[in-house]
């Protein structure tokens, strides 16, 4: 009798160790589609949740992508998880479950690689991006050109270099010093503006459109998104860096066939014209990998 | 008669089925979730990058910014809190009990909740930024900001703690000073403030440990800049994705002030009612 509650307690604990370890041991999942031949396979339709990692910039496309995807194949079900691609990056190295990750940048797929879930050479270019200069609608500080940037008293906002776009942004300050129209002292003139790193472009759009800061750097997607409440200047194409959104199935995805249909829908007209209705442009076709 | 008994003989048969031999048992699972992640903290972090990660002045920057700012945002709920705490302690007036569960909305709301509150209030286009921003004075991404989302998360801890430590001072003690002629400044000073200062101090230090681990509002509000607004719980989430060990070495920093600040406060209350 007095060892009933401690028995109970001890199956309880060891049923919890024993759920705890099932998704690291992908027990008795076929690995029969990927290594298939893309013939589709008539008497089995695709059906079940996908899991998707999705970089903040892909949000609004995504969600309409999903829906063209689920129209497509009705059993399907599209589940997102938005944030910063460095921060899906760390979720997925610390074991998330995910079927498919699409980040901003290659450096925050490679870490992906390197963590051992997605396969090294597997993953391909579905979009590209660039960046924008944006100040709020009634442009307080009145900045008009890039050079104006520098000037002292602004408050900007970057994302922080962790993220995609904030790596963009640094990448673009730095160019620009080097060049003879601006001055050498432009980036950390610029960078002493700064008074926030966000961590995700999406807090960077939203807090310039709240009038927060007199400007701030995105993508040209996330600017079309309140184009009617902000101002865009336009970074040239010498200084600006066009981010490739690579996109990949994990390796231990339960629903690899979901995935890769998704994948290929991404990559497929249909997706691509959804994408390039929200700014994205298509990848170069060196950049999409034929297998 | 036999209500009694039959309640006497039901508490005789309780009493045997609740066996106290395994209360420890029972309490273990529980104790050992709260403490398990914990110890998985310590032995995550790679010792050898540890003087590297610490030397970083990331890690300085933000502990001292998070020191200097929950000391301010402690002092600001004392300062405004105690008279809020008081009044509801000693008044009785209609609203009591309204003003009662608006001050508790900032412990249950949701932290990203508070920072597009207060964004909304003290930003730059905001309700009472807007004509603060006409003088020229910003609060947002400032320490200001970092200070007053502190504070609006963790200062009703403090008022709820001084309120409970103010209704518990017997009214008789205040009227007996009264009565042998003591201002009412030296009835609160003396009587009505020690008598309540287990409850008042124990309020401080869960308003001190409050503020030091916001997050939410901070970041919404206040920003993230190294050096100015980064406070020690930005720093780790994004070290989180930069730099574990930088992410991991500044939680058990973070895990060993809060510990020890809270033990020596603890250590100091059990002696205090020692001596009573």
């Amino acid at each position: 009798m007095p060892c009933r509650l401690l028995a109970c307690m001890l199956v309880g604990f060891v049923l919890l160790v024993s759920c705890g370890q099932s998704p690291g041991v992908p027990a008795e999942v076929v690995p029969l589609p990927s290594a298939l031949p893309m013939v589709p396979v008539a008497e089995e339709p695709i059906s079940g949740v996908v899991t998707v990692f999705a970089a903040a910039s892909l949000a609004d496309a995504f969600e309409e992508l999903a829906v063209a995807f689920t129209a497509r194949y009705p059993a399907a079900t599209v589940s997102y998880n938005f944030a910063g691609s460095q921060q899906l990056a760390a979720q997925i190295n610390e074991g998330a479950p995910a079927d498919v990750f699409a980040s901003a940048n290659q450096a925050q797929m490679q870490v992906a690689i390197a963590g051992g879930r997605v396969q090294g050479g597997s993953e391909q270019t579905f979009v590209r991006n660039r960046l924008v200069v944006i100040t709020p609608r009634d442009n307080p500080a009145g900045i008009t050109s890039l050079p104006d940037l520098a000037r002292p008293g602004l408050r900007l906002i970057l994302a922080d270099a962790a993220v995609p776009v904030g790596r963009y942004s640094l990448d673009f300050l730095a160019h620009a010093s080097s060049l003879p129209e601006y001055t050498t002292s432009y980036s950390a003139t610029v960078l002493a503006n700064v008074v926030s790193f966000e961590e995700s472009v999406r807090a960077v759009l939203t807090k310039v459109v709240l009038g927060e800061a007199d400007a701030g750097i995105v993508y040209t997607t996330d600017a079309a998104l309140d184009a009617d409440r902000l101002q865009q200047i336009e970074i040239p194409d010498t200084l600006n860096t066009i981010a490739s959104y690579p996109i990949a199935l994990l390796v231990d995805s339960g629903q690899p066939r979901l995935a890769r249909a998704f994948i290929d829908f991404v990559l497929a007209d249909e997706g691509q014209r959804i994408l390039g209705r929200y700014g994205f442009l298509a990848p170069l076709d060196s950049q999409v990998k034929h297998e | 008669m036999s209500d009694r008994a039959s309640g006497w003989r039901q508490w005789k048969q309780d009493k045997q089925r609740f066996r106290p031999d395994l209360i420890g048992p029972a309490a273990l699972p529980l104790l050992l979730f709260l403490l398990i992640p914990l110890m998985a903290l310590v032995l995550r972090l790679e010792w050898g990058g540890v003087w590297s990660t610490l030397t970083n002045p990331v890690v300085g920057q933000a502990i001292s910014l998070s020191m200097v700012t929950t000391l301010c945002a402690t002092g600001l709920s004392i300062l405004f809190g105690t008279p809020l705490a008081y009044g509801l302690a000693r008044r009785r007036f209609r609203g009591r009990t309204m003003i009662d569960t608006l001050i508790d909305l900032p412990m249950v709301l949701p932290p990203a909740v508070a920072g597009i509150a207060l964004l909304m209030a003290f930003g730059r286009r905001g309700l009472l930024g807007a004509p603060l921003a006409e003088l020229g004075i910003t609060i947002s991404f400032t320490q200001v900001a970092v200070v007053l989302a502190q504070c609006f998360v963790a200062a009703p801890y403090f008022v709820k703690a001084a309120t409970a430590g103010f209704v518990g001072v017997e009214r008789e003690l205040e009227a007996a000073a009264a009565i042998d002629g003591a201002s009412p400044q030296q009835i609160f000073r003396l009587i009505t403030v020690p008598l309540a200062w287990p409850v008042l101090l124990s309020g401080v230090v869960m308003t001190w440990a409050r503020a030091l681990g916001e997050f939410g509002a901070t970041i919404i509000f206040a920003g993230n800049l190294p050096g100015r607004t980064q406070t020690m719980p930005l720093a780790i989430y994004l070290g989180f994705e930069r730099d574990l060990n930088l992410a991991l070495i500044l939680s058990l920093i973070l895990l060993a002030i809060s510990f020890v600040v809270l033990a020596v406060v603890k250590g100091a209350l059990r002696q205090r009612i020692g001596v009573q």
